[in-house]
């Protein structure tokens, strides 16, 4: 060992912990879609695993839940513009989407 | 006087930078992943318009083949494992053991591209090109943007597998370092494709 080094063996059990466990989320995600939910639960059941499986990533692997807080300041302006560019997206199709329609700025209904 | 690059010194490369906590590779690979975020964030919002202002939209799972990307997904996840546990033997002093799983890695990562290769060569043999339609169009532009990705970050792991790890002869913990901050972009490349998987192929 170089100087500094030190047992990783729980670490790596971690590890495949955090493996078994994103392996696991791809089948149940693949075996979901074979279901043939209708599209909103689908998108909302394929979404939250993903973001599940996101999340061991970043946690475990990218040791996000050990990092200093330097890092969560670019990274929490970033997830905010994300959302708002997602948001923003859906916005204009927000009419057939979720059944809404804009109501213009003088009350009147936009065309 | 011009300053001698030849001995001049990188600093904060392994020692912890005192005001931001951190060293300047981690927060500069950070700060790139973050760019990367809305890179990828811009062309995941123009999916979201495109297919929720469309007339008509395909069933993508008739289009494209899932269970190749489902081998893809667990190709590269199991490789994302393999990195980081590269990264771990390196932290328990042992190079033999990084060069397994970083080789392993980098093999995975080959792996992925064969399997990409198989799907374009399928969906051009159908004449199916970005051009033919919205949904292909962003098919193809994710995906490739993806490899592209893919491919850097495997230039990237056979430089530390191969000449980049004589550095740990002479600096360890520097080397150390540059190889956790390679895990981090291969790991983005990694989330990345976790939600391309059932944005194109699932949904």
């Amino acid at each position: 060992m170089t100087d500094g080094a030190h047992d990783t063996t729980v670490e790596v059990r971690g590890y495949l912990a955090v493996l078994g466990a994103l392996l696991l989320l791809t089948l149940i995600t693949v075996g979901v879609s074979y279901l043939r939910l209708p599209e909103a639960p689908a998108v909302l059941v394929a979404l939250t695993i993903a973001l599940g499986k996101a999340a061991l990533v970043a946690m475990f692997f990218m040791h996000l839940k050990s990092e200093k807080p330097m890092v969560f300041w670019p990274l929490g302006l970033t997830a905010v513009v994300f959302v708002a560019l997602i948001a923003f997206a859906l916005w204009t199709e927000a009419d057939h989407l979720f059944g809404t329609r804009f109501t213009g700025a003088f009350g009147g209904v936009a065309p | 006087m011009k300053p001698d690059l030849a001995t001049m010194e990188i600093p904060y490369t392994t020692d912890i930078r005192p005001d931001t906590g951190l060293t300047n590779p981690k927060l500069g690979i950070w700060l790139f992943l973050a760019s990367e975020v809305m890179l990828f964030g811009s062309l995941f919002s123009s999916y979201a318009l495109l297919r929720s202002g469309a007339a008509s939209w395909p069933h993508q799972a008739d289009v494209l083949s899932v269970p190749l990307a489902t081998l893809n997904t667990i190709i590269l996840i199991s490789s994302s494992g393999t990195m980081v546990m590269a990264w771990a033997a390196l932290k328990s002093g042992s190079l033999a053991r990084f060069r397994l799983y970083m080789g392993l890695t980098i093999l995975g990562g080959a792996g992925f591209m064969v399997v990409k290769a198989f799907e374009y060569s399928d969906k051009f043999s159908h004449h199916l090109y970005p051009l033919t339609n919205n949904f292909l169009g962003l098919y193809f532009t994710l995906t490739g943007l993806h490899a592209i990705h893919v491919l850097v970050g495997m230039v990237v792991n056979l430089y530390f597998w191969g000449p980049g790890a004589a550095m740990w002869r002479t600096e360890p913990r520097r080397f150390t370092n540059r190889v956790e901050v390679a895990g981090l972009y291969w790991h983005f490349v990694d989330v990345v494709w976790i939600f391309l998987f059932p944005v194109l192929y699932l949904l």
